[in-house]
């Protein structure tokens, strides 16, 4: 599966223009006096798997974080779909169509994965509260169309078989793939992944590959994510961003950011 | 409908039986699938244009009678009509176990010379697209799941959509198709099946339309199966057991066969759908007993209490009421509450409610797994086949099950048992060849059609089978007596305590054995009674240990000498080896068999002082491999156990047999 065949289904001719989604500039997030991110810029193509690389404590989850209104930056602005903002929040970028996964799974435990896909269909439920609870009429139709949408989801990520299982009682790799399945089900233009597969065995790690590059060829969806496997993050990827310390090193292919001075550096530290 | 297709005599062809069931059960289902979470149900009048389209399509694709054709997926709708939609034009289909690998599967498919191929999804479209850089024959592939090859662009590549589109598109293809079945014929190749063989390259099977047709008439017959049965479709579809329970015998029986959401979730859609005919090999019974033994033992004491006493009520009463015998009326009631409270649950649990009759075939089944089903009150039959028969050689009848047997001959089976103790089967159903071997064939089939089936046994008192032996491991004392080591062994090790177990016999007066303990249960039963070791040989070598183990041996040869053909080899001496049989020595393999030559040579010593009278104790050295690679020596002493014989009466078992 080669990248310009990913990027087909956008609107542009990708070998020649290809639409950026999401640009950000000069960003600086400062915690009192520790700059988690310096002056940071690039920008995220329409349809493409962008990577965030970097050694830990690079700044890349404090990234994600403000792509996705959680933290605010002190400098700079970002700009997504065309509409520049200096302060995004949770909510609007979620309303706006960015999804994302933690690196730490975030779910709720107690509840089936069938639940949890559908608590990602909440902002698209437009009957109120008290429809809800008659669970009748128009209110049962949009539950029903939602449903539909959540099963093919399941479908896709090939997790029928827990359906029905709490998340809790679940493998660590299948709770990943549930949150992605949650994060799918806000049909989200721009999805943010933050570290997809860490803790995962070579299986587990292969089948998450071959679901994003699915996510990325079936949806079309814009995928931005944290990977600390080189290997993964070659093979998937269309380019790469890397942070060190806050700044950004280098950005590019991965070819061109593999062989990248710095970047050897940072990941294997250099002689003083 | 033509004339011919309505008279039930010339239905000697399964597309045939497709045409007469679309016409006399068209609105019964005939498949369901469950999709997106909701069953998805296909009539026999559905089926019929699925096949007739995918049929069509293929022959515009240039498919053309005698051709062969590819089939690898799981268990989906869509390959199983494609299989009826090749054989609809006289084309082969070949199914192909979907997890090999693209050597494997290449090797088959050029063995077969298959050109085109039906296939579920991407990963065996790049398989499939790898075999054909090689193997330049293979022409066209045809997908069912879409996903993943939207941007494929590779001649010869076609959604299963396309391929029907194209069929619809062939004008008057209806009277086209139905021109095509009626030129097939009850001798015409149905389908090849390629055995997985554990030893060498897998060997096409070919039977005849007229062969499956006989195995599913044969089953009806023998179980009186009617269009009303469920069954689910989840076994690999290139074994022979799922061609004939989920393929042919739809097709003669017209009942439903339903495909699985997915591979994980068999259990649940069993339970769903409501199976009345199940049939699986042992370990997916084994899996459930576990899975039910691991969950009861963290449940709550007054469940388990709950648990322990109903089970034992099925132990002592299930099998009689199961099989209609008399049985006092306390012990009716109390199994009756049993089953509201218990089994009923249990059996809900596992997806079994319904199963009217369920069979276990494929290898031996333990005869406590064998009966705890039984006493759960599921019908539940053993069934010896091979795919060289289509399957059906002998079957449990119902009320005439014994947990150590399988059963009598099917209907139109013939069954002999060889001089050298080898069982000979001829049927109906019999295989035409083995596809382009003619060796194998010579040496398997003999030219009046009997067919050496490799396994050894014999025909017990009530008439039933009696598998006991792979035909080449089958030695004799020099007495005569017959001398099965594996039927030894196993009865050994059906006790928890025994881990392993290595007969010797073959060419000797009497019968000896090797034993390694468990060292889990046989520790554990060390730890109740204050025994301390340091080690497995201590361990192995405890008086205590050795009482224990004597009684097991004991018990095996009062077992054996209450049969006929074995009764003399019961085992006179055994000893407990100073150390585990191991695969990184290479003493057993890696799916724990124990290579026979490799410990008679490193045994030599032993095998010689168990068959030296004189000998109570034997010294050995012997070079082990621990995990790490290293090598090192053991010594032990390993003491040698008399036993005492059980004895034979003769005389019983002549009367038996008159």
């Amino acid at each position: 599966m080669n990248p310009a065949v990913k990027a087909s289904d956008t609107d542009n001719d990708p070998a020649t223009a290809p639409q950026v989604m999401l640009d950000v500039r000069n960003v600086t997030l400062s915690f009192g006096g520790v700059h988690a991110i310096k002056d940071v810029s690039f920008n995220i193509n329409k349809g493409e798997i962008r990577a965030i690389i970097g050694p830990n404590g690079a700044g890349k989850t404090s990234m994600l974080n403000v792509i996705n209104g959680f933290y605010n930056p002190q400098v700079g602005e970002i700009t997504f779909k065309g509409e520049t903002r200096t302060q995004m929040r949770p909510y609007i970028a979620a309303a706006q169509g960015i999804a994302r996964t933690f690196q730490n799974v975030a779910l709720f435990r107690g509840m089936s994965t069938l639940d949890n896909i559908m608590s990602g269909r909440t902002l698209k439920m437009h009957k109120n509260f008290f429809w809800q609870m008659l669970r009748y009429g128009p209110a049962m139709q949009e539950e029903v169309e939602h449903r539909e949408r959540v099963e093919e989801i399941i479908d896709f990520l090939e997790i029928q078989h827990i359906r029905r299982t709490p998340v809790g009682r679940l493998p660590y790799g299948l709770q990943k793939r549930v949150e992605l399945a949650r994060a799918l089900a806000m049909e989200p233009e721009l999805l943010l992944l933050d570290e997809p597969m860490a803790g995962m065995n070579l299986e587990e790690k292969e089948d998450m590959s071959r679901f994003i590059l699915d996510v990325n060829d079936q949806f079309g969806t814009t995928i931005a994510l944290i990977e600390h496997d080189m290997g993964v993050v070659m093979d998937l990827s269309t380019r790469v961003v890397v942070l060190d310390h806050g700044e950004k090193i280098a950005d590019g292919t991965p070819a061109e950011v593999s062989s990248n001075q710095d970047v050897i550096d940072a990941y294997l530290g250099v002689a003083h | 409908m033509t004339a011919e297709a309505q008279d039930a005599s010339v239905h000697d062809t399964i597309p045939k039986l497709l045409l007469r069931n679309a016409q006399i059960r068209g609105a019964r289902p005939a498949m369901r699938e469950k999709d997106l979470g909701i069953w998805q149900t296909w009539t026999w009048a559905d089926t019929l244009q699925e096949v007739r389209d995918l049929a069509m399509g293929l022959r515009a694709l240039g498919l053309k009678r005698g051709d062969r054709i590819a089939i690898v997926g799981d268990n989906r709708p869509r390959l199983y009509w494609a299989i009826c939609s090749a054989q609809s034009l006289g084309a082969i289909p070949v199914p192909v176990y979907q997890d090999s690998v693209a050597e494997e599967m290449g090797y088959v498919l050029d063995h077969a010379g298959v050109q085109f191929a039906v296939v579920e999804n991407q990963e065996q479209v790049d398989k499939l697209l790898e075999i054909r850089e090689t193997y330049k024959d293979l022409k066209e592939i045809v997908f069912d799941e879409p996903r993943g090859l939207q941007n494929y662009d590779v001649e010869g590549v076609r959604s299963y959509e396309a391929v029907q589109e194209l069929g619809r598109e062939t004008s008057a293809h209806d009277q086209l198709w139905r021109d095509e079945i009626a030129r097939g014929k009850s001798s015409d190749t149905a389908i090849i099946l390629y055995t997985s063989g554990t030893t060498g390259r897998p060997k096409g099977v070919v039977l005849t339309q007229g062969a499956c047709i006989w195995a599913a008439e044969t089953a009806a017959e023998f179980d009186n199966l009617t269009e009303a049965e469920e069954v689910i479709a989840y076994l690999p579809m290139a074994w022979v057991g799922d061609h004939v329970f989920s393929y042919a015998q739809s097709y003669a029986s017209g009942y439903c066969v339903n495909c699985p959401e997915s591979p994980e979730t068999i259990v649940q859609d069993r339970r769903e759908v409501g199976t009345t005919y199940a049939f699986a090999p042992p370990r997916i019974y084994e899996n459930l007993i576990t899975q039910t033994m691991v969950a009861m033992e963290d449940a709550s004491v007054p469940k388990k209490r709950m648990f322990e006493y109903f089970l034992a009520v099925a132990r002592d009463y299930g099998e009689d009421i199961l099989d209609g015998k008399p049985v006092p009326f306390v012990a009716r009631l109390k199994y009756w509450l049993g089953n509201l409270m218990v089994y009923g649950p249990l059996k809900n649990r596992y997806g079994l409610s319904k199963v009217r009759i369920g069979y276990t075939a494929g290898e031996a089944i333990g005869p406590e797994i064998f009966k705890y089903y039984r006493a759960l009150g599921m019908n539940l039959k053993q069934l010896y086949g091979q795919t060289e028969a289509a399957v059906y050689i002998t079957g449990q009848p119902d009320g005439e099950i014994y947990a150590d047997t399988v059963g009598i001959p099917m209907g139109g089976v013939e069954i002999k048992v060889a001089d050298n103790g080898e069982v000979m089967y001829r049927s109906p159903g019999i295989f035409t060849e083995y596809y382009k071997n003619e060796d194998a064939t010579r040496d398997t089939r003999t030219p009046d059609g009997w067919v050496h089936s490799g396994d050894a046994g014999f025909i017990d008192e009530n008439g039933h089978l009696k598998i006991i032996d792979r035909a080449k491991d089958v030695g004799k004392l020099n007495d005569g007596t017959l001398f099965p080591p594996k039927y030894i062994e196993n009865k050994l090790k059906f006790f928890p305590n025994i881990k392993e177990a290595v007969a010797f016999g073959d060419g000797r007066d009497t019968v000896t054995a090797f034993i390694n303990i468990d060292l889990t249960s046989v520790g554990s039963w060390a730890e109740r009674n204050n025994i301390v070791y340091a080690s497995y040989q201590e361990l192995a070598g405890h008086a205590d240990v050795y009482k224990m183990i004597e009684s097991h041996v004991d018990e095996v040869n009062r077992e054996l000498a209450q049969e006929e053909r074995v009764a003399g080899a019961q085992i006179s001496r055994f000893l407990i080896l100073h150390k585990e049989l191991d695969a990184d020595d290479g003493e057993i393999t890696r799916t724990a068999k124990v290579r026979r030559s490799l410990v008679n040579e490193r045994y030599a010593v032993l095998i010689d002082a168990l068959y030296d009278p004189g000998k109570k104790r034997q010294k050995i050295k012997t070079e082990v491999t621990f995990e790490d690679g290293r090598r090192g020596d053991i010594e032990g002493d390993v003491e040698i156990r008399d036993m005492k014989l059980h004895a034979i009466d003769r005389a019983s078992f002549r009367e038996a047999a008159e």
